[in-house]
């Protein structure tokens, strides 16, 4: 999965001065403000960057600690080897599409990142509160992260794992482990944030040849002895097609649609505008190809490799012992690095968001109950065991807002309305935007609980849901002012 | 200099995923590749962000 929280905007406040903050009686637009005081302008052509910033980024950004479990749980979920490769060509794919050709495009036009664009399209209270479900997203993603790197550390001191199914904390050493690896993690996202992101840089070269390393070394233990044996290995060891007891039978389509849509956020979310608006060319949007293939193609079949060994031997499932099935202690590293190089800047931007609430904290105070949040968070399994559906439904909760800068921006020009009303308007709370994201969440959950469609399909008929809402409310929103402003200027001339 | 912490660099990459080559090929036990994927690692921190944060800062990062 994505580390979705090392988008550039999250340095932001460490130049704006964020922890300088503003008085108590400042409004929530000035304090929303004064976090992204720097970044409100379209960038500038001397700020664009070429493709090798792009391919760079997204490549690092994709192989995090999280991709240690994905890949697991599609084992557990008895996907068959043939769905898993194609489904995972077929939903990258998509994945890349959806970045090239919803998100890009936008991004390229408007130079701006999604915070002022939403703000411009939803009001600055909207924001308000986007913010906030955002920031506790990213409490339990960096949560589960603290986790992975969890099951490492303890390792050695022989604590005992979680199981694929264990919900809540399972022994006395587990919490003791997370609570360590929270307060260090914490620590360090206090202390350094930036040179955390700066070493993550480098770290995601070789964690990825790390994946890699780790799949190929332990396949002779599975019994292919060359590569003619893979396939027969692959459906027979590793991706069954049976799943464990209490998961949902993964088929093609799971697959497919969970790869499309495990970075919903960042692309038809409109997340990634913060990214690609510095993209010189709408078509760097394909460049994502680099993180999709790399992180969520070859490190997912890697792990689930892993796992396979793991079973086989009858050992723990949990990231740390089956990295160390790879590559020893050089594994137990990269889980280590992996969780807490993707969790520092998760918990830095839960903080961000955050800091909204509590304007008068310093930097730190906010960081250190981010911290506090995140670490009780991965005390509990049920997070990592159960990733992916945590995964599908962030992306769901998040998304309805991308849906509305789509609308906003494309369909409602063509429509002869107005975009960017409530900045227009200097509205504060746009309800269209405000309805069609609560409507669109309530359609996707009657979705599932009258027709019984996973949640992993909900983004699609969701995305359409919210636009036509986004749509038709804005139409009534600005149809009924253009009628009081008529009624007004034909009472000023009687 | 930077050349040669860069070839530093890609030897450590070498020698994390190579050896896992030699695993498959069975001309190596796992315990020798666990050992010089750890080699490896020590290389690759101890020479590439001396080249590719210096890179980084000269590129320019996707920051506002």
């Amino acid at each position: 999965m994505t580390d979705p929280t090392t988008r550039p905007s999250a340095t932001i406040a460490d130049r704006s001065g964020v922890a300088r903050g503003r008085g108590r009686g400042s409004s929530l637009a000035d304090r929303l403000d004064a976090i992204n005081e720097f970044d409100r302008e379209p960038v500038t052509d001397g700020h664009l960057q070429g493709p090798g910033n792009f391919i760079g980024f997204y490549a690092g950004e994709h192989v995090a600690g999280t991709e240690f479990v994905i890949g697991p749980l599609f084992v557990a979920h008895g996907v068959a080897a043939g769905d898993l490769l194609l489904g995972l060509l077929l939903g990258n794919f998509l994945a890349v599409l959806s970045w090239a050709f919803i998100c890009a495009p936008i991004a390229v036009r408007t130079r701006l990142n999604l915070y002022w664009k939403l703000r411009k399209i939803a009001g600055p209270k909207l924001l308000f509160a986007y913010n906030i479900v955002n920031a506790l997203m990213f409490c339990f993603l960096a949560g589960a992260m603290i986790a992975v790197a969890a099951t490492a550390v303890g390792m050695p001191f022989d604590i005992a794992m979680p199981g694929l199914n264990d919900l809540y904390p399972s022994s006395v050493g587990w919490v003791v482990t997370v609570l360590a690896v929270g307060s260090v993690v914490t620590l360090l996202a206090i202390l350094g944030f930036r040179q955390i992101a700066r070493f993550s840089k480098v770290a995601a070269p070789w964690m990825f040849l790390v994946f890699v390393a780790c799949g190929i070394a332990v396949l002779p233990q599975l019994g292919v002895r060359s590569p003619g044996d893979f396939w027969a290995v692959a459906n027979e060891k590793i991706w069954t097609g049976v799943p464990v007891e209490g998961r949902v039978h993964f088929t093609f389509w799971h697959v497919t649609f969970f790869a499309w849509f495990t970075n919903m956020a960042m692309h038809i979310g409109m997340a990634d505008l913060t990214i690609l608006r510095y993209a010189k060319k709408w078509h760097y949007g394909f460049f994502s190809a680099f993180g999709m293939y790399l992180g969520h193609y070859v490190a997912w079949i890697a792990s689930g490799i892993l796992v396979a060994l793991a079973i086989q031997n009858s050992t723990d499932i949990a990231p740390g012992p089956i990295a160390y099935l790879g590559a020893g202690v050089t594994g137990l590293a990269t889980v280590v690095i992996a969780g807490w190089t993707t969790a520092n800047p998760t918990i830095y931007r839960a903080g961000l968001a955050m800091q909204t609430i509590t304007p008068n904290w310093k930097r730190w105070k906010v960081t250190l109950a981010v911290g506090a949040i995140t670490s009780v968070a991965a005390l509990f399994p049920a997070l990592m065991m159960r990733l992916l559906d945590f995964v599908a439904l962030y992306g769901l909760i998040l998304m309805p807002m991308g849906a509305v800068i789509f609308a906003d921006f494309w369909l409602l020009p063509r429509f002869g309305l107005r975009q960017d009303y409530a900045d227009w308007k200097q509205i504060a709370f746009s309800w269209p935007a405000a309805a069609s994201w609560s409507l669109t969440l309530a359609a996707c959950w009657a979705i599932n609980a009258v027709w019984g469609l996973q949640i992993f399909f909900l983004g699609l008929p969701g995305w359409f849901i919210a636009t036509a809402i986004y749509v038709a409310l804005s139409f009534a929103q600005q149809r009924a002012f253009g009628m009081a402003q008529a009624e007004r200027y034909a009472g000023d001339a009687a | 200099m930077r050349h040669l912490l860069k070839a530093g660099s890609f030897v450590g990459l070498g020698l994390t995923v190579v050896p896992a080559l030699f695993v498959f090929s069975g001309t190596l036990t796992w315990r020798a590749h666990a050992t010089l994927m750890a080699v490896g690692a020590v290389v690759w921190f101890a020479t590439a962000p001396f080249w590719i944060l210096r890179e980084d800062a000269a590129h320019g990062a996707m920051e506002s």
